[in-house]
């Protein structure tokens, strides 16, 4: 039972992962396609770290209970860290002058 | 010149020299010290997971010397009698964050996988004045508003005027203004 719903989140995990996937292919420039990138991720990693912490700590052994701290652990890093790499890249692209894309010069190129 | 020679060790001697009044941000507390200490070693043992005399002394040793060096980086110390509330609050605002990055991501999802995606995505940059004063704080709203799907944060200013990019027009309304409200909350601002 607890295998099935971790099997659940582990796959809703890898939709998120996918959609991160697809939308930097689809979105049309740098900063809307770090939306999809630096965050989907985040979702994706969030469910996935859920699921494999349900299937592997079934029990209250010292060994187990230490597996889903560190799995919390990693959780509470990427938090912290994603947002802060994206930050970083949305900076150095402001910083290097390149114009954001927006439905007005999507008109004028077609 | 030879006088400037003279005057400038003066000068950077006085500037060196211990802190003439007493300049809260450089005093250490007995409390950041223990803080740092009980975080820095339930790393370690979370981290390690032997239990041994060995790894125990190691770990005691390592992070008594990182604590000596560097209590004042982690919990500055002004704020050491504030921090148990400071953080009690910080945990009732996770959830909060956790649900509002679950609802922005289905939204992007959708945005994504939309056929006609070009068309409903209309990003633009946004700006704002934040009347949150630490630096805490701001990193706090700057990475929340990251996190949610829809916005990203460019540019936080030294006097809180906040950049960010969103993704459609929807996502950065209301967000970062009921986010702010709540980040004000949890640091009592």
């Amino acid at each position: 039972m607890i295998n099935l719903i971790a099997a659940m989140f582990i796959l809703l995990g890898l939709v998120f992962f996918t959609g991160g996937a697809v939308g930097i292919i689809r979105m049309p420039d740098f900063y809307s396609r770090l939306h999809p990138a630096g965050k989907l991720d985040t979702m994706g990693l969030l469910m996935s770290m859920i699921g494999i912490a349900l299937y592997s700590v079934q029990g209250f052994s010292l060994g187990e209970v230490l597996t889903g701290l560190k799995i919390i652990l990693i959780v509470v890093f990427v938090f912290i860290t994603s947002p802060t790499a994206t930050h970083a890249i949305v900076d150095a692209g402001v910083r290097a002058g390149l114009e954001p894309w927006t439905q007005q010069r999507r008109g004028e190129e077609s | 010149m030879v006088e400037q020679a003279k005057v400038s060790p003066q000068n950077r001697s006085f500037h060196q020299g211990a802190p003439t009044g007493p300049d809260a941000r450089l005093q250490k507390s007995p409390a950041s010290y223990i803080l740092t200490f009980v975080i820095l070693f339930g790393i370690w043992l979370l981290l390690s997971g032997r239990f041994d005399l060995l790894h125990l002394g190691l770990g005691l040793a390592s992070c008594l010397l990182v604590t000596i060096f560097s209590a004042d980086l982690l919990l500055p110390a002004p704020n050491t009698p504030r921090l148990p509330g400071l953080w009690f609050r910080f945990i009732k605002y996770i959830p909060w964050l956790l649900y509002q990055v679950l609802v922005a991501n289905i939204h992007v999802m959708y945005l994504v996988f939309h056929p006609r995606m070009m068309d409903l995505i209309d990003p633009s940059i946004m700006e704002f004045d934040s009347r949150l004063k630490s630096d805490m704080s701001r990193v706090t709203l700057a990475n929340s508003i990251t996190l949610t799907p829809g916005t990203i944060t460019v540019h936080i200013s030294i006097y809180g005027h906040i950049t960010f990019h969103v993704i459609d027009i929807e996502s950065g309304k209301t967000l970062p203004w009921i986010m702010e409200a709540r980040i004000a909350d949890v640091f009592e601002e």
